[in-house]
Parts: C-alpha cells; sequence; structure tokens
C-alpha cells in the first residue's frame, strides 16, 4: 500500500468528524475522572487541525502535513494533551524524512514513532490509566507482526491489542495526571485520553480498510 | 446551567478583550490574544514573574499581574495549561535580561507546556526557572508529595515571589522564595455545588442536596469522597485537622486563607474564618495576616478551600509588601 499526503489528510478529517461525533460521550467519561473536558479538549483540538490541513491542500511531504498537525493541535488546546499528540505528530513526521510516498514500513515507522513520541512526553507506563494503555499494546503488536501479514491485517491485530488495553482502563487506578488524585475512586471508569487513543487507530485501520 | 454568556467558544476570548478593556491603562494584550503583560513601570533588572493556567479560576490568573506580584500571565482555555507559544510570547515580553520566573501548580498538563515553554525561551537566550506550587494536603500523602496538586495557596507563592522580585532579589533567590512558601503551605477544599462548563452545559460531579465533596480540586474534578454536608465549624475542624496535622508549627506566625470557590458568599467564608481563628488561637498560634474572599476560584462552584502558611520573618516582610494589581490591593 502507498500512502501520500493527500492520503493522510483524508484521515486526518475523519479523525476530525470522529472526534466530533464522540465528544459528549469522551466528556461523560472525563467527568467522572477529571475536569469534564476531554471530548471538548478533542474537538478544539481537531478543528484546529482541520483548518490547517485546508491550509495544506497542496502540501506533498507528508511530514510537513504531520508537524503541522501536531503543532496547530498544541496552539488550539494546550492542555496534558496538546504536547502528548504533538510529540507523537512530530516524531512521526521525523520518522518519515522528506518522503511523499510512504510503504508500508513508512506506516509502520510513522505508527511506531507517533507512539514514542507520546510515550516519551508523557512518562506514563501501561497499567497507569492513560492514552498509553491503548498506545502502547497497539505498537507492540505492530512490531511483533511482520510485513508477510499484510498491512491491513497488522494493523487490525494492533487496533484490537489497542483496545483491549483501552478496555483495561475501566478496572486500573489512575497513577499519574489530574486523575490519580481520586485514588480508588478511579476504578470503574474507562479513562478518557485511551478511548480518545482508540477512536485515532480506529479510523486509520478503517481509512486502509477503505482504501 | 444558566450563564451570561454569548457563544461557549468564545468565552474565553471575550473575557480578555473584556479584562483588557476595562483595566487598559495597567496591562496590555499581545498579539496572540493569549499573553496579556503588565504595564505598570518596575525596577530596572527586575526577575520576571510569569503566572498562568487555564482560564476559569478567575480572578485567577489575570487579576495578579501588577506591582509586587506578577508581570505577565498566559491563559489557556477553561481549566487547561496554556500551550507553549503564549507563554514564549509572554516570557519574551516581560524578561528584562534578569530572567524569568514560571510559578504554576503541579498539573501534568502545566508541566508538559511550561517546561516546553522554558525550553523554546532557552533557546532564544532568556534563562527561566519554574517554581510549582502543590499545596492540596487532599491530592496524595505526605510521602508523594511531588504527586499533589496546586491550588488556593498559589496565591501565597504569587505574593511573596512577587514581592521577592520587586525587592530587587535575583532569580535564584526568588525561586527559593517561591519553594519556601509552597513548602510551608497546605490547603484543603469542600465543595458543595458543582461548576458547568460552557461547552458542555454539564455538572462537574453530582451531589445530593445532604452531601459534600472533600478534598476537591479546583477544576470541578471529584474529591476524595463524598460525605454528609457539615456544618462551617465541623468542616473548618475537619480541614484544618488535616491541615495542621502536617504543618510543625512552633512560635511561627502564619497566614491565613479563606478561599471561594465561586458561587460561596462571603458570608460562609466569614464564618468558616471565624472557626479557623478559633482553631488558632487555642492552639497559641497567632495570625500575621488573614485573607478571605475569591482568590482562586472555578467557575460557579460552590465550596470554599483553607489554606496556612508559615510564615519566617523574610516572609512576612515580602507578605507585607505592598500590592497593585487588577484584581487585589493591598498597601
Amino acid at each position: 500500500m502507498n500512502l501520500n499526503a493527500d492520503h493522510l489528510t483524508r484521515y486526518l478529517k475523519t479523525v476530525v468528524e470522529k472526534i466530533e461525533e464522540e465528544k459528549n460521550y469522551l466528556s461523560e467519561l472525563d467527568r467522572k475522572l477529571g475536569d469534564g473536558d476531554h471530548g471538548v479538549t478533542m474537538s478544539i483540538g481537531f478543528n484546529a487541525v482541520n483548518k490547517k490541513l485546508d491550509e495544506l491542500t497542496d502540501e506533498k511531504k507528508v511530514k510537513t502535513v504531520l508537524t503541522s498537525a501536531g503543532m496547530s493541535f498544541l496552539d488550539a488546546v494546550g492542555s496534558s494533551v496538546g504536547p502528548l499528540y504533538a510529540s507523537g505528530f512530530i516524531k512521526a513526521g521525523n520518522a518519515l524524512g522528506d518522503k511523499e510516498e510512504l510503504t508500508d514500513e513508512d506506516i509502520f515507522s510513522l505508527w511506531t514513532s507517533f507512539v514514542d513520541g507520546v510515550e516519551h512526553r508523557s512518562g506514563a507506563k501501561v497499567g497507569d490509566k492513560t492514552i498509553l494503555d491503548t498506545l502502547i499494546p497497539f505498537r507492540e503488536s505492530l512490531k511483533e507482526t511482520s510485513d508477510s501479514d499484510g498491512i491491513v491485517e497488522r494493523f487490525s491485530k494492533a487496533v484490537k491489542a489497542g483496545k483491549s488495553g483501552m478496555e483495561e482502563t475501566e478496572n486500573m487506578q489512575s497513577n499519574i495526571g489530574r486523575s490519580s488524585r481520586l485514588g480508588e475512586r478511579s476504578i470503574g471508569t474507562k479513562d478518557p485520553g485511551a478511548t480518545s487513543a482508540y477512536l485515532i487507530i480506529q479510523t486509520f485501520l478503517s481509512y486502509i480498510e477503505s482504501l | 446551567m444558566k450563564k451570561l454568556i454569548n457563544n461557549p467558544d468564545n468565552v474565553v476570548e471575550e473575557m480578555i478583550e473584556g479584562y483588557v478593556k476595562a483595566h487598559a491603562s495597567s496591562v496590555k494584550m499581545l498579539e496572540n490574544k493569549r499573553s496579556i503583560v503588565s504595564t505598570k513601570p518596575t525596577i530596572e533588572n527586575k526577575v520576571g514573574i510569569l503566572i498562568g493556567g487555564g482560564s476559569g479560576h478567575e480572578p485567577a490568573f489575570l487579576g495578579y499581574i501588577g506591582e509586587g506580584m506578577a508581570d505577565g500571565v498566559a491563559v489557556g482555555n477553561i481549566f487547561a495549561s496554556p500551550p507553549p507559544s503564549p507563554i514564549l510570547e509572554t516570557t519574551k515580553a516581560i524578561d528584562k535580561g534578569a530572567g524569568v520566573v514560571y510559578l504554576y501548580g503541579n498539573y501534568a498538563g502545566d508541566v508538559m507546556n511550561f517546561g516546553m515553554a522554558a525550553d523554546l525561551a532557552d533557546m532564544e537566550g532568556i534563562t527561566v526557572k519554574s517554581a510549582l506550587t502543590s499545596d492540596d494536603v487532599a491530592s496524595a500523602p505526605l510521602d508523594e508529595k511531588e504527586k499533589r496538586r496546586g491550588i488556593a495557596g498559589e496565591f501565597f507563592v504569587f505574593k511573596t515571589a512577587g514581592a521577592a522580585a520587586d525587592k530587587g532579589y535575583d532569580i535564584d533567590g526568588v525561586v527559593r522564595i517561591a519553594e519556601l512558601t509552597n513548602d510551608n503551605t497546605r490547603s484543603m477544599g469542600v465543595g458543595l455545588s458543582p461548576c458547568y462548563l460552557p461547552q458542555t452545559g454539564e455538572p462537574s460531579f453530582e451531589l445530593e442536596d445532604d452531601e459534600m465533596e472533600l478534598g476537591l480540586g479546583h477544576h470541578g474534578e471529584p474529591g476524595i469522597k463524598k460525605v454528609p454536608l457539615g456544618t462551617a465549624d465541623e468542616v473548618a475542624d475537619e480541614l484544618m485537622t488535616r491541615i495542621m496535622d502536617e504543618l510543625a508549627i512552633e512560635d511561627e506566625e502564619v497566614a491565613v486563607l479563606v478561599n471561594g470557590l465561586g458561587s460561596t458568599p462571603q458570608m460562609d467564608l466569614y464564618i468558616l474564618f471565624r472557626r479557623v481563628e478559633q482553631i488558632l488561637s487555642e492552639k497559641g498560634i497567632k495570625i500575621y495576616r488573614s485573607y478571605v474572599g475569591d482568590y482562586i476560584t472555578s467557575l460557579e462552584m460552590g465550596g470554599a478551600s483553607i489554606t496556612i502558611t508559615k510564615l519566617n520573618d523574610e516572609l512576612k516582610e515580602l507578605i507585607d509588601h505592598p500590592v497593585d494589581c487588577p484584581a487585589f490591593t493591598q498597601k
């Protein structure tokens, strides 16, 4: 499969729609754990990304699309998801150099670097009840499969691993971030950050399935 | 939810617009519209004090820029840290060559955004140091103090560190004062009614008429537990027990802040203060200065927090230093 800047733009625009559909659900999860604004924040961030993408319609370098998306997300939201996603997008972009066409291997390196970027900025581990409970299992699954499995199959397995990670956050006690101050009261609700991270990777799978 | 707003998506911008117009003689907004700086003259080579955090805490943080407090503020979305770019712009505008100190509460988002801004400022040749506030005793056990969040105690950190900068302390001296104040400060609060985010219109938590949230934060996040609503004296006793357990006070005097969270009548706050004074007086502890009112709020949340800061002679002198800011003056 070959993906170019235009494909990435169309994928990101699908994320914008998905986040818009799910924003009330994300905020509802966050009301039980934090200040109740996760859906609002993600929506503000991806709307800024959407606006930026409309300015970049002639851009050929995938890296530029990704880093511009990351910076516009960051500038629109701040918060904790701002630096986390910006670091992910920038690291993903940097892994691609000046490429205009991405091969299967480039697509894996985009996503493993994306998770590396978020992980490096966050410092959270699996089990801390964060966005990384989705993203780390997703990345590890990508690394475990090989080219011969085919790209859609590999992402399908990885997204499934991310989904289990997200679902496990329901039974976790938060160890990091604002919700960690709730102690045991944080158990019983899925982590909103892990949930929106799942939407982002799941939307990528649906997108490549549709090609 | 009833609010006097126009469009929920524009509340922060419209508030800032109103604020800078209302205080046009002493503050100005920078081009990015999320950075506001004081226009009052200062001493030469003054260390810049930059404060900030999310919106929804008014009069914090934008109300505390002016003489004797902060020089500039970066304003985030509601309850969300500002991104690095307005922090960097404010830093550049307030640096007078002696460096800039970032004062903010210990929250993951603030740590990341202010940290990134500090790295960017460093690349531009501006020395930045940071001091975080972590005064909320309910937010983590004492042996994990690095996990605790900052609440109303931030006001005392702004007050003393701002005074130190105004008196000509160097950057390390300002940081030392901020850290000393934070180490000597403990707070805890209760919530009686939730706040409503303009964009969702939903209450931040749900409480029965006869319940309160004990130990809640100032973003509408739930507290450590729901307990039956107590009287003012019972609430003051509970909060003061947890606060005073951690402050080993011998013969020092203290500063007291009874802070309203947004929709609590001054009457209730003074009734709480009355009991705080009785408790301190019974222990033979003298109150050096008291502050009662809405200093750091959480939109229209109902409830209050109590903050106690143990003062040495240096902190007393700094807490006495005059202040002239749009939201706070002290002669």
